[in-house]
């Protein structure tokens, strides 16, 4: 791989932009799984492989699944934050393969809240 | 209200203010319109945002062109314009916004900053968030001595123990004699429920190795050493990942981005001794030797790390350097104390209603942290204490609760900062036992080098173990202040130093609790199981049996429907009779 020059952080920054912001992106919908010790230890890994599993059988190929480390609250883990593109993210708690399959199907397809699960709108705070 | 928080700032928020302005005053309805500028409302991947008061519309992902058509229409002809609304008013979402929901909005995140954000094993996804950025302007157009000097304006102290000023340690490093000179990032985190440092590795190793980076290019070393415990698999495998994905774009190695800087890191694995997150130990494991504390008559910034010069800092010290290169150290000072700058990570554990990892300003009061952002205890019972500092720290009870959080508070209330584990304690938990459970958990841990550490942590144990068992003397506490004397004055390192502290907090504030097991011989939490017995309530017990059934030593006798009795020389006070019986029938006393 190309060694980088201090001007090339610019440039990754630019072409990372559709994956770390969807408005910029090609994808519609991005499902991230908080998978650090705390969320693996609760399950997050059968939730991702549950999504997997559903994304896969409904081929859907603007929807990016990915993962990120804890997101705090660690006594609502499994957790898992879906973004609509133009939509203010939600995240989820206590999830479960059934839970997060029934958030595809409700949420990232129907484009409904599953206000059940939902613990909030919304993004943090960062200073 | 124009959103100007860092994310909206990024997504051009002031462009859209100047239109507004422009706008406004081309249809003279500057007097009617104020334009305010907002701190963050939680929705930056939504900027730039605008919400319109009275009626609360909120106005998402503007852009200036939408600008006049929004002014015209909105202002001047008072028609809301739906195709650039976020969620239309009388639609108000049934879940609570981040902002709004206790645990989020009192958090300010720094350290953290990309918690839950990105992929920490995507190298681009931390620079697409500005990762490595700050090094990239720390070493193109920074000197070494300019980069110190922004750490020590901004007032950065180490967040692993003691609050030491960052600056100096680095600074005495640099310039003192002798070559290589080596840093270390402390992750050891040998704390019992403290888990920031392994999540902060976990969920983004960059900004870790970013102010390593900025460290050594501070000091002049080359080389650089994390001290992870081998109980962290996963911060091992997301650290070594980061690293080789550094390598691969050239910020670690020879002529690190192109100049004529060159650093690299190497991970050691200790063997989880808490003694060996002190530094003299750390840096003996690290050498292959037995990980003992040494003899510091010469600082290690001097003699450190096989005699060389050594800075070693805790993984969140290392994690706030990026953010202040970036913004500047007058940005990080205007956050948190006179004394204590910037923000400081919590392990919130214990009976608290929502556990978690949580990133606060320093001086934000304990009385926030456990029910603002913890929501209050379990089953909304009674606060008794929070311990603070790991296990040589102390516990503070209600009378505390205001205390600003910040070194100097925490440490003259008798507890301190350490390196962020929290513990909440209630009404159940008994404070002498607390203090047993502590020094028991030390009295394994300390290497056995000093005398007074290893027998004076030892003969505490015992004391509290006695008044625990209901074989407390008039004389104990005198003893316990007086062990606790010796121990903190002739022990070599800090353990020894701190390990008193669970005891004389818990005797400054619980002196009561001590008493009552003493000369009352009771346990008035109920724990002591030699100064407890249990009984069934008449009046509540009705006969269920399922007390009888659960008892595994068969203790408890009664027909089905009529009250149930105990026999006291059968029960081994379990308690799982009290656990189990939904009337409450079983009591303690
Ligand atoms: C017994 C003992 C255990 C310690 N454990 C840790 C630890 O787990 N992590 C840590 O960062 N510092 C620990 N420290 C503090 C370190 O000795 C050292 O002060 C710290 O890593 C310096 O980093 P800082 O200036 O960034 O706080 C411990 C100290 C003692 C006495
Ligand atoms: S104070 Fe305790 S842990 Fe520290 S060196 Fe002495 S014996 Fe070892
Ligand atoms: S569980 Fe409670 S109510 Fe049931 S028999 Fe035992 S004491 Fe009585």
């Amino acid at each position: 791989m190309q060694k980088l020059k201090p001007e090339d952080l610019g440039k990754i920054s630019e072409r990372m932009k559709g994956v770390v912001n969807l408005r910029d992106g090609a994808y519609c919908a991005k499902i991230t799984v908080h998978m650090g010790t705390c969320g693996i230890a609760a399950g997050a890994r059968k939730v991702m492989t549950a999504l997997l599993a559903v994304v896969a059988e409904k081929g859907n190929k603007d929807v990016l699944v990915t993962t990120s480390g804890c997101a705090g609250l660690c006594g609502r883990e499994p957790m898992a934050t879906v973004e609509l593109r133009g939509e203010a993210p939600v995240k989820y708690g206590n999830l479960d393969e059934a839970k997060i399959k029934e958030i595809f199907d409700q949420h990232v397809l129907g484009k409904k809240i599953v206000t059940e699960y939902a613990i909030g709108i919304g993004s943090e705070r960062v200073s | 209200m124009v959103c100007a928080g860092t994310g909206c700032v990024s997504a051009k928020c002031f462009k859209i203010k100047e239109a507004l302005e422009r706008e406004l005053k081309k249809h003279d309805l500057c007097e009617e319109v104020q334009i305010v500028m907002t701190g963050c409302n939680g929705f930056c991947a939504q900027g730039p945002i605008m919400v319109v008061q009275p009626e609360g519309i909120f106005y998402n992902m503007l852009k200036e062109e939408d600008i006049p058509h929004l002014v015209a229409e909105h202002f001047l002809k008072g028609r809301p314009v739906k195709k650039l609304m976020f969620t239309p008013p009388q639609e108000k979402a049934p879940v609570p916004l981040m902002k709004d929901i206790g645990f989020f909005s009192k958090q300010s995140l720094l350290i953290l900053r990309n918690r839950g954000l990105i992929d920490p094993e995507n190298i681009d996804e931390y620079i697409a968030r500005n990762g490595y950025a700050a090094f990239s302007k720390a070493v193109t157009s920074m000197a070494p001595d300019e980069v110190i000097a922004e750490i020590r304006n901004s007032g950065l102290r180490g967040r692993g123990g003691a609050g030491f000023p960052t600056a100096k340690k680095w600074e005495h490093c640099r310039h003192a004699p002798g070559e290589p000179k080596y840093i270390i990032c402390n992750a050891d985190e040998g704390d019992p429920g403290c888990f920031q440092d392994r999540s902060i590795l976990e969920g983004d190793p960059h900004s870790v190795i970013e102010g390593m980076l900025i460290g050594a290019y501070a000091i002049g070393s080359r080389h650089g050493y994390i001290y992870v415990r081998n109980e962290y698999p996963l911060a091992i495998k997301r650290f070594s990942t980061a690293l080789s994905q550094a390598r691969q774009y050239g910020l670690l190695g020879d002529d690190v981005l192109g100049t004529k800087f060159s650093f690299d890191i190497s991970i050691s694995r200790g063997a989880g001794a808490f003694v060996c997150g002190e530094s003299s130990a750390l840096m003996a494991s690290i050498e292959g030797k037995i990980g003992e504390p040494r003899y510091k008559h010469i600082h290690a910034t001097e003699k450190g790390l096989w005699d060389k010069p050594t800075v070693l800092n805790n993984v969140k010290t290392w994690a706030s350097v990026p953010s202040i290169i970036r913004h500047g150290a007058e940005w990080f000072a205007k956050i948190g104390t006179e004394t204590s700058k910037g923000t400081m990570v919590f392990s919130l554990v214990g009976k608290i209603k929502n556990t978690g990892l949580i990133e606060v300003p320093m001086g934000i009061s304990l009385r926030e942290i456990i029910y603002d952002i913890g929501e209050g205890l379990i089953g909304d019972r009674k606060f008794k204490a929070v311990q603070t500092g790991g296990p040589s720290g102390g516990c503070l009870p209600e009378s505390c609760l205001d205390l600003p959080v910040d070194y100097e508070s925490l440490t003259e209330a008798g507890s301190m900062m350490g390196s962020g584990g929290m513990i909440v304690l209630d009404e159940d938990n008994c404070m002498v036992d607390v203090a047993r459970y502590f020094l028991d958990f030390l009295k394994g841990e300390s290497c056995g080098k000093c005398t007074a550490c290893r027998d004076g942590i030892e003969a505490m144990y015992e004391c509290l173990n006695d008044i625990c068992e209901g074989k407390g003397k008039e004389k104990d506490i005198e003893m316990l202040e007086e062990l606790a004397g010796a121990v903190k004055d002739a022990s070599l390192c800090g353990l020894g130093a701190s390990a008193p502290n669970p005891v004389l907090s818990t005797i400054r504030y619980f002196r009561d609790e001590y008493d009552a097991h003493i000369r009352d011989k009771k346990c008035p939490a109920g724990v002591c199981k030699a100064l407890i017995q249990y009984s069934i309530d008449a009046e509540k017990c009705t006969g269920c049996t399922l007390c009888a059934k659960k008892c595994p030593s068969e203790a408890i006798t009664g027909e089905r429907k009529a009250k149930h009795a105990i026999d006291l020389e059968k029960c081994i006070k379990c308690g799982v009779c009290r656990e189990v019986c939904k009337f409450k029938a079983v009591v303690v006393n």
